[in-house]
Formats: C-alpha cells, structure tokens, sequence
C-alpha cells in the first residue's frame, strides 16, 4: 500500500500539518472538480491492476504449490509416467467396459488370502518398525479400525516365529497425544548399542502438522512388546524451515555414523524435486540437521517411505544398517507419492558429509526407467536387518486393485507381500534380488513335478487338484533350432520397443514367446491371469527378456483394475529361464530370474474360483517349442490367528 | 483510507478470479471447475487443498441427491429393483467411504488417499449407470459424478 501512496500526485494528500484533519474537510478539497476526482480513481485502478499482475505472475503463491511455469512444463514431462501409470489404474474416459459383475459374498470370501498377512478385517497400509526381538519377529502396520478404507489411524501388531505364521496381538500405539491425535504413522524401530529399541514415527498433530514422535517398549522384558510408551517430550522434530508442514514424514532407522552419532533420514520434498532429509542425534531426543541433503532428484515429486541400507558386493548375506566399508553399497528407495511406485538405486554413501551418490544417475531415485522392488503392486515397502538369520528382509504393501464398494462389501482392503530377502545381485552388481522368506516352504503341501515340450501356439492343462494356493517353481528352455532359425532370419524383425505394459499382453504373439502360465483360470479359460517371459531379438541379434503379468483376463468383472506389469529381466550366458510363482487367492507374486525382476498382482476372479481354479502351462510364441521342468506344490494356510496363551508353546521352525 | 481499500479489492477480486482460474485450467473440464468453485463461498479465499475440499463436498452432495433419486424410483419403476439395489450400494459407498476418505486425506496432507477416494466416486457412478444397459433413469446424475470426479481428482493430483 506504502508504494502505491508514494505515487500519488502531491496535492490529494493530506497536508499532515493541517489542523482541520479530524473535523471539517478543507475548503481546498470541498472545490475540487469531479474530473480530477475522476482521474486519480482510475489512476488508482490502473496500478492495483498493474500491481495485481505483478503478484500473480511473480512465481508461485505460498498458498499453493503448483502453477508456475516451469511446474507445469514438468509435470507434462512427469504427467506422462504419472499418467500413464494412473490411466491403468481406471480407464478416464469412465464408460466401464464389460459386464457389471454383482459381488456376493461366496465369490468375495473367496478372495482372502491364505498366507498373506492381513487382519481379520478393514483396512491396512504401510508396513511400520519390523524387527526381530526375544525370538520373535514383530509386524506393525497402519491400520484403521473403523472402516475399509484409510483412515482413523493406528499402529496394529502383530509377532511371528518365522515371518508366515503371525499371531494378532493389540494395537500397539493408537492417537492419544495432541502430536499424533490425527493419525499414529509410518515409522521405523533402531537397536541402540545394549540391545535396547528405539522406535521413531510420524505423528499428525492436532493442527494436522505433520512431527517426528518418539517411543519404546514399556516393558522390555515382555518378548510380545504389547506396551508402547511415548517419549513425554514429543515431538522430537518438527518440519524444519523452508518444508512444508504436511511434506515430512516416514523416518528411518537409524544408523550410526563413524564419529559413533545415529543418523536418520526422512523423505520430503521442495517444489517438485523430491529429497531426502538428514539428522544426526545421539539420544534420538535432540537432533541436528544437517545443511545438505543425503540425496534429491528432480521432477520426481513427494519421497514417503524413504529406505537407507547397505548391501555386500560380495556376499548374499544381509548386512546391519549401519555396515560401512569398501565392500559395501548403499541402496536409497523411495515410494513415489505422484506414482505410487517403489524405486530404488545403488550408490556410494559418504559418511564424513552424509551424502549419497549414485552408481549411475540416469537411472537415479524416482526416474521412471529407473529400477523397481516389483513391478506390479507394490508400495510403501520398508526392509529390516534381521540379526536372527543375518538377512535382509523387505516387506511392501499390496492394496487393492477393485472398488471400494467391494471393499466395503467384504470388509477388508490390502494385503502384506510375504517378506523377502533382499540383497545385491552379486552376478550383475547392477541390482536388487528379492526372494520369498525360506521359512515359506513350511507350507508347502504334497509336491508334482513336471517336464513338458509345449509346441508354438498351445496351452496345456496341468493337473494339480486345488489351483488357488500354488508355489510353483519352473525352468524354460527354448528350443535351440529354433532360436538359431530365429537369429539368422532377417526377417524375423528386431521387436524393438517392447514393453510388458503397452505391447497388448500375452495374447500379442512374437517368435520367442510369450510363454509361461494361466494360473487362476477356469477350464474355459474366460478367465486367466498369465504369468510369462517374452523373449524378444533386439539389437545386434542379442536376445532380450521381459518378465510379465497379464491381468487383463483376470477377471469378467470390470469395475477393477486389470493392467498388464512387467519389466526386462537380465539373463546371464549359460542362464536357464527361470521363474517363480505364489498363487494365494486374490494376489499373484511372480519372480523372474531368481527374483531379478518381481511383479505382485492383485486379481478378482469370478469364475474361476474355488473347486474351478485350473493351472495352464502356454506357449503362444510363433516359432518357438518350449520345454518347461517345473514343480508345484499345494500351499497350506498360514492360519494367522488372535495370540493366545496356547501360543506361547509354539516351537520356532527353523 | 478508501482509496487502499478499493485498491484491495481490485486486486483481491482479480487474484481470485485467477487463484480458480489457473487452477480449473489444469483440469479436464475448465468451466464446470470454475462453476463449482466460484458458486461456492469459500472458493475465494480457498488454497488447493481448499479447492479440493471444496469439490470433496460437491461430490458428497450430488451422492445424496442421486440417492434420494434412487429412492424415489423404487416405487415409479419396480422393475428396476435389482440395478437400483446395486445403484444405491455403490452410492452409499460414495458417501460412507470415499468422502469421509478425501477429507481426512486431503486435510491431513496425504493427498493419494484422496485420490483414490475422488476416482472411486466415479467408478461407482459409472458402475451404477451400466447396471441399467443402456436404459437408465439416471444418466445425467451418474455423467455428473463422474465430471466432477474428473475434475476433483486433477485438483487432488496438484497436491501430491
């Protein structure tokens, strides 16, 4: 207002030195013409106007985040991955194809899992504070306890003696403190020198501001850690300056640096460059932050669930988080709030600055080509180092992929993948291998083994009685006349830009595939979730594989989700093709190549379920014989259960 | 004194006309963005998340209105029950689960849920509206839901 004043013209304003301010208005005044009143009013308009424009074209208003122009010329570039990776999820011209499928109860009691862990009901997301304590292993998760959808949230519980039979206990941690009044979230525990823990959360308070919380087991001599106390000085952090109030949550666990301080890292953004935070602390009450960054990446939005952990260059093993040393690397993931995709890179972490550099920034945190735990449903995930077996585990939130109204019929939303073992592939040190937990096979029920030839164009039933709780293992060959026709055939074209998710899933043949298998079909086959490799002949006549999942056959149904996932695979020389399956009622986890490249499906069969789920084995290549050696075996229930004092005699499988 | 006031306003008046404006043109349907925003009193002085809000509700609304709709055509067509009966669970659902979604997420900053929830009302609006194959009573209530769907889940993405 001062800069507009000053320019008024010299004789409207008040002479200061007027005696006559308060009660009469100077004869001066009263005598001027309407014109010049006139003319200073429009004077006026013009510089608001002017001013106006000033301010809404200077940059982007506090108030909100977006619309400047470089925001928007990169949201183009993102909004085609994020577009594109939203459009599968529904379809935006929203006339639903298909006929409506109208859900009962037999056909959506079908669809919970026997052994995945979720609870007996409602809804549930991120995995929180895994770990291993007095011969348990313990789950936290957020969880709501009023509906099926997210909301209201908690911290549910629950333990297990080898990661698959889990046993429900109480909520751990529910919204009691103004700082968490609005929501109990995702957090991650430490183990401090003496073995004690330390579990650091996110808090919405009161006033919705989203603050770091403080907690520990109130009792740590209860191997159950039913008992959770808060740290009375909450928050222990709160958004710093310059992060937004609602952009800092999901802190990590925390790892000691070599001057013996903890250091923790916490995701957030600044514009549209996504970042990750950091803080040292030696008594997780007090905390200094630190100037730069451990990493960031532009144009890759909001970093939740940021993970930091290293892997051996050399050994499967899993390492504690705070390993350092030449034969290490340092993974940072990130779940990418714009895309709901998982990404991870592999890099150098110096310790001395707290910075993170990766192997190889084309590919860095949150790029869309860059590398992913799984390429299907996969979120929020969170890895834990489990001192028990020296591993590695990494446990990821698989929500749904139907409507909310089913959702809300059946009275439950999301599932856990069964946890993995994570490691650096040591044979291409240029990625993640994940595994299903070994303790898995406990489950494992009667065993067939196959060996089949399966000409080109053909799909082959395979009889193993119930087909909707299957861990399948197989190994492909293709046949090698055929890959030499292939290779020397010039007019076999180079499939150049074949990509699982937009080549036409694997009803689209080419010569080298795809094969692999229908599992949830029905004998008709009208319904049928393909999991497959498709082996393409790219440049320089070198061959090329891709892992996929078709969906889209899934399901009759068509108020769900049915995209086709997948992703390259590396094979190395000598290597058959291998992959595994776990077929659990409503989720599909297949992992290609060892698990090089793992894809979790959700799907909603209404034919094929119960007494009609059917196995298939198909090559719907062209010019390729297959010949596949695979086992399968029945799974049984994991029979997750409410603890109770029976339990406590349970012997751990090892 | 009047002259800073009138000066205020102008620039208030053309700094909100543009706040909605620059933000309904980044969805898919400017002017039914714009109309549902400046029709409401708190769009003017609304930041996104507000605008968001602001949409959460109209959806809410228009859930209701389209049940007491669903509800009066029990008696009038009868012949319709069994796509009725699906027509008021999927729109009971708009209004139990993704509204009160949306406004915890969106308030609470974690706008994905929010997402979700928006696009949700469109599905079921969509799911309704195919139950009747072609004939349905409801038509402009469901292409209503799922336009406004479209519109409140590109001001939702604006958040994440």
């Amino acid at each position: 207002m001062a800069s507009s004043e000053s320019l008024l013209p010299v004789s409207s304003q008040q002479d200061p030195l007027s005696d006559s301010r308060c009660d009469s208005i100077p004869e001066s005044r009263r005598r001027r013409p309407i014109k010049v009143h006139l003319a200073i009013y429009s004077g006026f308009l013009l510089i608001a106007l002017y001013v106006t424009l000033i301010i809404t074209h200077g940059g982007s208003a506090p108030k909100n985040d977006v619309n400047d122009d470089t925001t928007v010329e990169s949201r183009a570039r993102l909004a085609g991955v994020s577009e594109k990776s939203n459009d599968h999820i529904w379809n935006l011209s929203n006339d639903l194809k298909g006929e409506a499928f109208a859900w009962n109860n037999t056909v959506l009691s079908w669809q919970r899992t026997a052994f995945h862990f979720q609870p007996e009901k409602n809804w549930m997301n991120d995995p929180n504070g895994p770990l291993f304590y007095k011969g348990w292993y313990h789950f936290f998760y957020q969880y709501n306890p009023n509906a099926a959808v997210w909301g209201d949230i908690v911290w549910g519980h629950a333990v297990s003696k080898d990661l698959i039979h889990w046993l429900y206990l109480p909520f751990a941690m529910v919204p009691d403190q103004w700082y968490d009044a609005n929501g109990v979230w995702t957090g991650s525990a430490t183990f401090l020198d003496d073995g004690s823990i330390v579990m650091l959360y996110t808090g919405s308070t009161d006033k919705f501001v989203q603050v770091q919380n403080l907690a520990y087991p109130e009792d740590p001599k209860d191997p159950l850690l039913l008992k959770w106390t808060k740290f009375s000085g909450n928050p222990v952090l709160v958004p710093p300056p310059g992060i937004g109030a609602k952009d800092f949550r999901d802190p990590t666990t925390a790892w000691k640096t070599s001057d013996g301080k903890w250091r923790i890292t916490i995701g957030s953004k600044i514009n549209r460059t996504g970042i990750s935070l950091i803080y040292d602390t030696t008594d997780f009450k007090t905390y200094e932050k630190h100037e730069t960054l451990l990493h960031q990446v532009p144009n890759t939005g909001m970093w939740e669930c940021v993970d930091f952990y290293p892997v051996s260059k050399t050994k499967d093993k899993g390492l504690d988080t705070s390993v350092n040393g030449l034969d290490v690397k340092h993974i940072i993931k990130a779940s990418m709030d714009d895309t709901r995709i998982d990404h991870y890179a592999i890099g150098t972490y110096y310790d001395s600055n707290a910075t993170w550099v990766p192997d190889n920034p084309s590919i860095d945190v949150g790029i869309s080509t860059g590398l992913r735990y799984d390429y299907g449903k996969f979120y929020a995930s969170k890895t834990f180092y489990d001192q028990h077996k020296g591993r590695r585990i990494l446990w990821g939130w698989i929500g749904e992929s139907d409507s909310e109204a089913a959702d809300v019929q059946k009275g439950w939303s999301s599932v856990q993948g069964i946890p993995r073992t994570v490691a650096l592939d040591t044979k291409t040190g240029k990625n993640l291998v994940q595994w299903p937990v070994k303790e898995i096979e406990s489950l494992r029920l009667g065993r067939k083994k196959f060996h089949m030839k399966v000409e080109p164009g053909t799909v082959v039933p395979v009889d193993v009685g119930p087909a909707a709780q299957l861990d399948i293992e197989a190994e492909f060959k293709i046949k090698k006349d055929d890959l030499e026709v292939v290779f020397g055939d010039d007019s076999v074209e180079d499939d150049k830009e074949f990509s699982c998710e937009t080549s036409g899933g694997a009803t689209v043949r080419g010569a080298l595939g795809p094969f692999g298998f229908s599992v949830l079909a029905d004998q008709s086959l009208s319904e049928q979730t393909q999991v497959y490799f498709y082996v393409t002949k790219g440049k320089d006549s070198k061959l090329k594989t891709f892992f996929c999942t078709d969906t889209s056959r899934s399901t009759m149904a068509n108020d769900v989700v049915k995209p086709v996932y997948g992703s390259f695979v590396p094979v190395l020389k000598g290597e058959k093709l291998t992959m595994r399956i776990l077929v659990d009622h409503s989720i599909i986890e297949g992992f290609g190549q060892g698990g090089r490249t793992c894809i979790t499906s959700r799907v909603y069969p209404t034919k094929a379920i119960y007494g009609a789920t059917r196995l298939f084995l198909f090559n719907n290549a062209i010019d390729a014989t297959i010949t596949a050696s695979f086992k399968v075996w029945q799974m049984n229930s994991a029979f997750i259960h409410p603890f109770s004092a029976n339990d406590l005699g349970v012997p751990s499988s090892t | 004194m009047v002259v800073v006031m009138m000066i205020m306003m102008v620039m208030a008046m053309v700094s909100e006309a543009n706040m909605i404006e620059q933000t309904c043109k980044e969805t898919p349907d400017f002017n039914l963005c714009v109309s549902l925003l400046d029709s409401d009193p708190r769009g003017s002085s609304a930041d996104t998340s507000g605008l968001a809000l602001i949409l959460v509700d109209k959806i809410k609304g228009l859930a209701t209105k389209t049940l007491k709709e669903i509800n009066s055509l029990y008696k009038k067509r009868p012949e319709l029950k069994q796509a009725l009966d699906e027509c008021s669970r999927r729109y009971n659902t708009i209004l139990k689960a993704d509204v009160p979604e949306a406004i915890e997420a969106i308030s609470k900053g974690v706008p994905k849920f929010g997402e979700d929830g928006v696009i949700d009302a469109g599905v079921e609006a969509a799911v309704c509206e195919g139950e009747f194959k072609g004939k349905s009573p409801l038509t402009s209530l469901t292409k209503s839901m799922q336009k406004v769907s479209n519109v409140a889940r590109a001001i939702v993405r604006m958040l994440l």
